[in-house]
């Protein structure tokens, strides 16, 4: 279980969201949403998430840059990302896990290959206390 | 004096005629006795102007009509010491020109004019007949009066004199084809018959004198006693016929052979202008004492005619009287031959050859061809102009005095005056100017001169001359408009120059000069102003080397050093320069013509072999070749650009695949994302939903809904996709109707549920309009564009504008709503499939819904735009009132 970390998902499909959170939040994790791509950095900075699912194709603002503004932040280089995508050929893969990427999706998903994803990127920060 | 003596005369003279021709013209072949092609040569052969008639019949004249006589020798000396320049102006331009006859000079002039070539030739001909006659007659009258008449029938004479004559003048008129039509063997004939003329006239006029009269002071007295001395001069006929005699001297054909085509530098003229008028006066000096003491000693009643014959041998000078006959004859042949070269030139370049020509099929012929055709045409001439001359010799039965025939001739060929000094003074001068000043002028000699001369009744009859044919009183030959009273020959001589030097001008003036006149006008006029005279050029003098180093320009220099290398060897030579030879010139040039063209190659040689000046024909051939060649490069050049325009199309087409290449990558991509987002909604809740787990009723219910919607929105985009790329393909069928506008829009706005979510204003009488269209299909588009007003425009109370008007022969359909609109920098690409307003990578575009909207209102032969600057978004739908097919068909 999640233990109450909390999930950052951007994203602007309101169907996604909704089954994201649905997913998420049964197995104990905090989920909140942006569906903005212009200031998902801030929001990022702003609530501080243990983990962050990214769409690339969002409104006004690409996936890639929102996750190269990221890295580039000091505060954020460890920040585990998804990115989760319609765009499922290699070289999207290649560009998402080059920029930083902790993990890389394609739409759509098995919701337990999901899960099984936020879990295994989000252990380490769970793990290393004990 | 016997017969026979008299004929073998006769022939032993032509033999030795014969002889000096065949040694002269073999001398000058050879390069030899260069005095041949002289001054004294050249003055002398002009001495054909003093034919039999001359000879014979100055003095007859001056029995008749005392000095009269002396305006035939006036007028030529006139020209001759008066007029040089002019003559000068006339040999210069036969050089240049390559003129070989007065035909051709006028021909030449006026635009290289066949029909005015033909129609000179003609007048000269017609023409010239009556002089041959003289001629026949004079020798057939002296021949009779030297044997006695009842020796032989004068018929018979004539005939046998015409026959020899014809004999002589093909024999050495028509032996060969010379370009300059040169004849230096008659030439040199000519000038020992000019000098036995003189001697035989002197000879009969010293023996007059001395013999006779018993000295000047006593022939003084004799010539005083005779009525010579008593004949009044009238003043007008003394003016007509000198400058009668002057106009023929300039006209007529024998003397323009003489005078400009035999003449090989231009220099003798200026000998020419003084020794000739010396030689007609030394040949005048003793015309007027044997008048006068024929009339003192002859019966009464013998013809004066006769009296440089008859006198001798009443006096039983038989010698004497020989050289007379011998200067007779001489007079006669050397007038007969020449002119019948000149005119069997003239017959056979400007009447025979064009018309055989014309009647070839294919106009290119071999040369050799022509040459037979030419010859054979000339010696037809020959003896058709001296058969001629005996018809009409038989036809006047002999009986006319010797000089009025003369003058008739005189005056028949004087008509090509105004034409040749026009020609070569005035610019402004044309073709059918020339034409009609020669046909009036001819006409008029004909009617008031040359008929008539056949006496009463046998061309014009007796009531046509007394009363002007058909009753036109003011047609008599003798006295047109009325005129009478003149001598007929003055008579004719004024209106038919008249008439001829008017209808010149006017023609001249009426007229417009085509270019080659144009230009052969400035040549003629100005022909002092290009360069020197063209002198005789010997094929000795070229150069071998200067030919090689053209043939190499042209041919290149390994074929040029074969062709020179293998003629020198056939020739026998050491080294590779042959003797120029004109074999191999006209190899070379042949050679050359492959390369360059036959006038240009023609040209050429003839440049370097120096002296031969290119006429304006060939300028004109050279430059029909270079601009074939032209236009061939041209073609090149032409198809050289095709190639590279098809290279760069190929680039462009290849570059628009590529782009193309890369837009498929790109709307495969898109569509492959349009396509995963519902799909991810639907695989993911339903496996919520099959995996189970704790869910409210309301969850569970909630779930298959978002899978049921966007199972729904699979298929849309689905359909959408298929809808665009049956539009794109042009597969669509459009079905046709004329329906109120009104309508469409009511079930565009029902369908797409607009009115119950914002204010939509209308203007319903603006939409009672009917138009021809798909009603369905532009309802989907009205439904698309209604939709995304509803869809995206966020204002607070949401409105949307529908406005029509007219619009050319069509209709604008505005869709305005009041929301945030469209971005400047996205209006450009909102047509474009999957095209998403804002960053590439970022969703939420307008899908394929304008693209479709775009495709049906093409199809529809409308277009349909973004309207910038409004309050909202704004899109015009202009569709035409009218189908038309071709208007659907250009759309696609």
């Amino acid at each position: 279980m999640s233990d109450g970390k909390r999930v950052l998902l951007i994203e602007d499909e309101p169907n996604i969201i909704e089954a994201v959170r649905f997913i998420l939040s049964r197995d104990g994790w905090r989920v909140s949403t942006h569906a903005d791509g212009a200031d998902a950095v801030d929001a990022v900075r702003a609530r501080a998430p243990d983990l962050v699912i990214l769409d690339v194709m969002l409104p006004d603002r690409s996936g890639y840059d929102i996750l190269a503004d990221l890295r580039a932040d000091e505060s954020m280089r460890e920040l585990p990302v998804l990115v989760l995508t319609a765009r499922g050929q290699q070289k999207d893969r290649d560009l998402a896990l080059r920029l930083g990427a902790t993990e890389f999706m394609v739409k759509p998903f098995s919701n337990q290959a999901l899960l099984e994803a936020v879990r295994l990127i989000a252990a380490p920060s769970t793990e290393a206390p004990q | 004096m016997p017969l026979n003596l008299v004929v073998v005369s006769a022939i032993a003279y032509v033999a030795l005629l014969f002889a000096v021709a065949f040694w002269a013209e073999g001398a000058a072949r050879r390069g030899r006795a260069r005095w041949l092609r002289g001054p004294l040569i050249y003055t002398l052969s002009l001495s054909i102007y003093c034919t039999a008639w001359t000879f014979y019949g100055a003095v007859g004249t001056a029995a008749r009509t005392g000095l009269e006589f002396v305006t035939i020798y006036l007028g030529p000396t006139l020209v001759m010491v008066g007029w040089w320049a002019l003559l000068r102006k006339i040999v210069r331009i036969g050089q240049v020109q390559r003129i070989t006859s007065i035909a051709d000079m006028i021909s030449s002039r006026y635009g290289k004019s066949t029909a005015l070539g033909g129609l000179v030739t003609a007048m000269a001909v017609v023409g010239t007949a009556p002089y041959i006659a003289l001629q026949l007659q004079s020798v057939t009258l002296s021949f009779a009066a030297l044997a006695g008449p009842a020796q032989a029938s004068l018929n018979d004479t004539a005939l046998i004199v015409a026959i020899g004559l014809a004999v002589f003048t093909i024999l050495f008129g028509t032996r060969n084809l010379d370009v300059n039509e040169r004849h230096n063997g008659i030439v040199t004939a000519i000038a020992l018959e000019a000098v036995v003329k003189l001697v035989a006239l002197m000879a009969v006029g010293a023996f007059v004198v001395w013999g006779i009269a018993g000295g000047p002071s006593q022939t003084f007295e004799l010539i005083e006693a005779a009525p010579i001395a008593t004949w009044e001069l009238q003043p007008g006929r003394w003016l007509g016929l000198t400058m009668l005699s002057a106009a023929a001297f300039l006209c007529l054909p024998r003397m323009f052979q003489v005078m400009v085509v035999e003449n090989s530098d231009e220099r003798h003229l200026a000998t020419a202008s003084w020794a000739f008028p010396s030689y007609l006066f030394a040949l005048s000096l003793f015309v007027v004492p044997i008048a006068a003491v024929g009339l003192q000693v002859m019966p009464a009643g013998s013809n004066p005619d006769l009296f440089v014959l008859t006198i001798p041998l009443a006096q039983e000078q038989d010698a004497l009287a020989m050289l007379a006959f011998l200067g007779g004859f001489s007079s006669a042949t050397s007038m007969v031959i020449v002119a019948c070269i000149a005119l069997a030139t003239m017959m056979s370049n400007h009447v025979i050859v064009p018309l055989w020509l014309a009647m070839r099929e294919q106009g290119a012929t071999v040369s050799g061809d022509v040459r037979h055709v030419v010859i054979g045409a000339r010696r037809a001439s020959i003896v058709g102009l001296l058969a001629l001359g005996y018809v009409y010799y038989r036809f006047t039965g002999g009986g006319a005095f010797l000089a009025s025939i003369g003058l008739i001739s005189f005056c028949g060929v004087a008509q090509i005056l105004p034409a040749l000094l026009g020609g070569i003074f005035w610019r402004g001068a044309t073709r059918a100017g020339a034409g009609a000043g020669l046909i009036l002028g001819f006409a008029v000699w004909t009617w008031t001169l040359f008929l008539p001369s056949f006496g009463g009744g046998v061309a014009v009859s007796a009531a046509t001359m007394a009363e002007g044919p058909m009753g036109f009183d003011w047609l008599r030959p003798h006295a047109l408009f009325g005129i009478s009273g003149l001598d007929p020959l003055l008579h004719a001589f004024f209106w038919s120059m008249s008439l001829n030097t008017l209808a010149f001008i006017a023609g001249s003036l009426l007229s417009k000069a085509t270019a080659i006149e144009r230009v052969q006008g400035a040549a003629m006029v100005n022909v002092f102003r290009f360069g020197s005279g063209a002198r005789g050029w010997t094929p000795a003098t070229v150069e071998a080397e200067d030919l090689l180093m053209m043939a190499q320009r042209i041919l290149g220099g390994r074929e040029a050093q074969r062709l020179f290398r293998a003629e020198a060897v056939a020739q026998g030579k050491r080294g590779f320069l042959p003797d120029v030879t004109p074999d191999f010139l006209t190899h070379l040039e042949r050679q050359l013509a492959g390369s360059v063209g036959a006038a240009t190659a023609h040209a050429m040689v003839g440049q370097i072999t120096g002296g031969l000046v290119v006429s304006v024909e060939e300028l004109m051939r050279v430059a029909d070749e270079t601009a074939q060649i032209m236009e061939y490069s041209a073609r090149l050049e032409a198809q050289s650009e095709e190639l590279s325009r098809t290279a760069a199309q190929l680039r462009e087409a290849n570059e628009k695949l590529t782009a193309l290449s890369i837009q498929k990558d790109a709307f495969l991509s898109q569509i492959s994302h349009e396509l995963r987002t519902p799909m991810t909604s639907i695989r993911s809740f339903s496996e919520i939903l099959r995996d189970g787990g704790d869910m409210t009723p309301e969850q569970r219910s909630r779930f298959s809904g978002v899978i049921h919607d966007e199972a729904q929105r699979l298929t849309r985009l689905l359909d959408d996709l298929l809808d665009l790329g049956v539009l794109e393909n042009g597969q669509v069928s459009l079905r046709l109707e004329t329906v109120p506008l009104s309508g469409i829009i009511d079930r565009s706005l029902s369908a797409s549920g607009a009115v119950t979510r914002m204010a939509v204003a209308r203007d319903p009488a603006r939409e009672q309009v009917f138009i021809e269209t798909d009603p369905d299909r532009l309802s989907q588009v009205f439904i698309n564009l209604i939709g995304n007003a509803v869809k995206y425009c966020q204002a607070p109370d949401p409105r949307l504008d529908i406005r029509v008007r007219h619009a050319g022969a069509g209709l604008d359909i505005d869709f305005v709503d009041n929301g945030a609109g469209i971005p400047r920098e996205s209006q450009d690409v909102i047509f474009e499939k999957f095209a998403r307003v804002g960053d590439p990578d970022a969703a939420g575009g307008a899908g394929l819904g304008l693209a479709i909207c775009r495709e049906i209102v093409h199809r529809l032969g409308g277009t349909i735009s973004y309207l910038p600057g409004q309050d909202g978004a704004a899109f015009r739908v202009h569709v035409p009132l009218r189908q038309n097919l071709s208007a659907g068909l250009a759309a696609q």
